[in-house]
């Protein structure tokens, strides 16, 4: 047991360390994408270019870049942007890790209700009329853009219905922090919540029904059923029980790339200044620093909820404790 | 009972001594399509994707005869005649401080500026098919770089073991952790900034090569990975063991035995993975780093309309209605088409 968790840790260090070094090399190592010239600005001189290359390190081999840069990262924690001279990155991201965790947490509970609520409606009725009409919804909703939604949501909140009694109460866009004006954090994130979980609902939906309908062909399920155990309890502690496996896998998987940074559309559409948002506009610049910094961040995220989503996986079904 | 439904799949089937039975193996794809032709749904998608790929090829077409304007170049300063008056295409703001201009709104006449005009006086009706044109076509051509590339790698990862699947195994899970939309838009940035040099194929920032590429190689480990270990289970299974026992070669186990098995989950792949690239080609192209101008696509024509958004909404909705559409009906034709290949595999993909 304890083997395999620290096996597992060392598993999750070496897929980090790919990552950083995968994205290190799409922006250091791609051919022509050299960050002097952006650095310097348009039309600069040879000698400019060579006085930002001796600055920045960037005249160094490609393993000692990588090696410094890591070191202000992780160890001195000094890293500073190419871009905005002096701006350090760490604090950068911490600033922007409470708006980014506000937005997808409320999305989350929405996401995790609404999907529970429809899968299980609709894998309890399957077949019915309500169970297709469910059905189509979540597919809907799985196809629309999430940025398009988000404009229309801007488009009928903040102006065409932002008069009548329905909408009147939508704040203008951005952020209130939420320990300065807890009504205020709740106003404004409510509807970038109902547009990030839109899609998620429709998924986790679809997923909830589909694992209800095959786990209620299962042999425990008849078992139950024959020892007299009522419909609602074999619905509950049997079947959703199981079903509910894939259901936190995905909420492990999409949760934690979303906190990482995935939700980056819906923070463009909405004003919010999260990670997502410093990831985008770290790549726009080429500021190799902060995108290290955010992606790494990002990466951390995605692999502890791979780790986490192990072990809720191990508790909720018991077939998946004996494997190693 | 007819007898198209009671003919089963498997050769089997057909007892050796019954003499001119009437009952003839259907191949596994006959009954595939069978499947497929009796689920509505599916059909009437495949349908409406038809029609709406049909209207984008007739593109040039409309701007020709219908809406009579170069929807790629700018009109700042013409004129209409809508119901008999004349109308100027970009009109004095009326709105806030009364600077500016406001392009004009849908003419409710079928002819030019159908659906109005964007900022730059351009035809929206039009652009909206010369995007769709775009929009499908990188949708469709990544689509099937992703198909190939994966199915080769999960392919040989599962089949040939060893070193080489520990390789490829360790590369798709780096992939796989990489939030996917981070990944193309690092892609997207880098190759955006220069014009890449392939032997004598010079590939410029504009061309629709780029986003097709980097949209069909994020894809790669969502269907490399359940592949690989298809194949691995396969090379279990006691059909392959009885060929390797016979002696056949690898090629032949490869492509007699492997491959035939792998092609209907790769199918069911194809619709699904190409309503997330219709998605995620619009998510970049409105983000300006997808399609570049003075090419459109449903992502771009939603950009050029969020400046708009409050006064000519229909700039920016309409587009998005296109892709709603578009990816509803590969999602439903998606669902139709997993449950007439393979009905028990858990394809899930977001």
């Amino acid at each position: 047991m304890l083997y395999a968790l620290v096996a597992r840790l060392g598993q999750m260090v070496l897929v980090m360390f790919g990552i950083s070094v995968v994205v290190f090399l799409i922006f250091f190592a791609t051919p022509g994408a050299d960050p002097s010239a952006r650095i310097a600005g348009r039309n600069a001189s040879q000698e400019t270019l060579q006085q930002v290359r001796e600055e920045f390190g960037l005249n160094r081999p490609l393993p000692v870049q990588y090696t410094l840069m890591m070191r202000k990262l992780f160890v001195t924690g000094d890293l500073t942007s190419f871009v905005n001279r002096g701006q350090l990155v760490i604090p950068t991201v911490l600033r922007a890790i409470p708006i980014t965790l506000s937005l997808v947490g409320g999305a989350a509970v929405l996401w995790v209700l609404g999907g529970l609520l429809v899968g299980v409606l609709a894998g309890a009725t399957r077949g019915s009329l309500l169970d297709r009409s469910l059905m189509v919804v979540s597919l809907i909703g799985i196809s629309m853009p999430v940025f398009w939604l988000g404009e229309m949501a801007n488009l009928v909140t903040q102006s065409r219905l932002h008069d009548i009694w329905l909408f009147s109460w939508v704040p203008a866009l951005g952020y209130v922090p939420l320990s300065e004006d807890p009504w205020g954090w709740f106003k404004v994130l409510v509807i970038p919540w109902c547009v990030l979980a839109t899609l998620y609902i429709g998924l986790y939906g679809r997923i909830l029904r589909a694992s209800m309908i095959e786990t209620l062909q299962e042999d425990y399920v008849r078992t139950a059923r024959a020892k007299g155990i009522g419909e609602r309890r074999v619905m509950t502690r049997h079947v959703l029980r199981t079903s509910l496996v894939a259901f936190v896998t995905m909420f492990g998987l999409d949760f934690g790339a979303l906190v990482g940074g995935a939700a980056l559309l819906t923070e463009v559409i909405f004003g919010l200044q999260g990670v997502g948002k410093l990831t985008y506009d770290a790549m726009l610049t080429l500021d190799l620093p902060m995108i290290l910094a955010t992606v790494i961040y990002a990466s951390f995220f995605v692999v502890m909820a791979n780790f986490v989503v192990d072990i809720v996986h191990m508790i909720l079904d018991p077939r998946a404790r004996d494997v190693d | 009972m007819n007898l198209s439904s009671s003919a089963r799949t498997d050769s089997s089937a057909v007892e050796p001594g019954t003499g001119s039975a009437a009952l003839v193996a259907e191949s596994p794809w006959a009954t595939a399509w069978r499947k497929l032709r009796q689920d509505r749904a599916a059909i009437a998608s495949l349908i409406v994707l038809g029609l709406i790929t049909l209207a984008c090829l007739l593109a040039p077409l409309y701007a020709q005869m219908v809406s009579g304007t170069d929807p790629f170049t700018t009109n700042l300063g013409g004129s209409i005649v809508v119901g008999g008056e004349s109308r100027p295409i970009l009109a004095p703001s009326t709105t806030g401080l009364g600077l500016g201009t406001t392009p004009i709104g849908p003419t409710g006449e079928f002819g030019p500026y159908l659906l109005g005009a964007d900022a730059q006086g351009r035809d929206v009706a039009a652009r909206l098919l010369y995007g769709g044109r775009n929009s499908l076509f990188i949708a469709a051509s990544a689509t099937l770089i992703c198909l190939v590339l994966a199915t080769a790698i999960g392919t040989v990862a599962g089949f040939f073991g060893g070193m080489i699947d520990t390789i490829l195994s360790r590369i798709l899970d780096v992939l796989w952790a990489f939030p996917i939309f981070l990944l193309a838009i690092s892609l997207s940035i880098v190759m955006l900034n220069q014009t890449l040099r392939i032997g004598p194929v010079e590939i410029g920032s504009g061309s629709l090569v780029l986003p097709i590429f980097i949209i069909g190689i994020v894809y790669i480990p969502y269907v490399a990975r359940p592949i690989r270990g298809q194949v691995k289970s396969l090379m279990s299974a006691e059909f392959v063991i009885a060929s390797v026992g016979i002696g056949a070669s690898s090629w032949r186990i490869l492509l007699k035995d492997v491959l035939p098995n792998v092609v209907p989950r790769v199918i069911v792949f194809l619709p699904l993975i190409m309503a997330l690239a219709m998605i995620i080609e619009s998510a970049l192209s409105y983000l300006s780093i997808g399609v570049q101008p003075p090419n459109a696509s449903w992502g771009t024509i939603i950009q050029d309309g969020q400046s708009l958004l409050y006064s000519r909404p229909l700039v920016a909705l309409a587009p998005g209605i296109a892709i709603a559409v578009t990816v509803l009906t590969l999602n439903i034709l998606g669902d139709g088409v997993r449950d007439a290949f393979d009905p028990k595999s858990s394809v899930r993909i977001v």
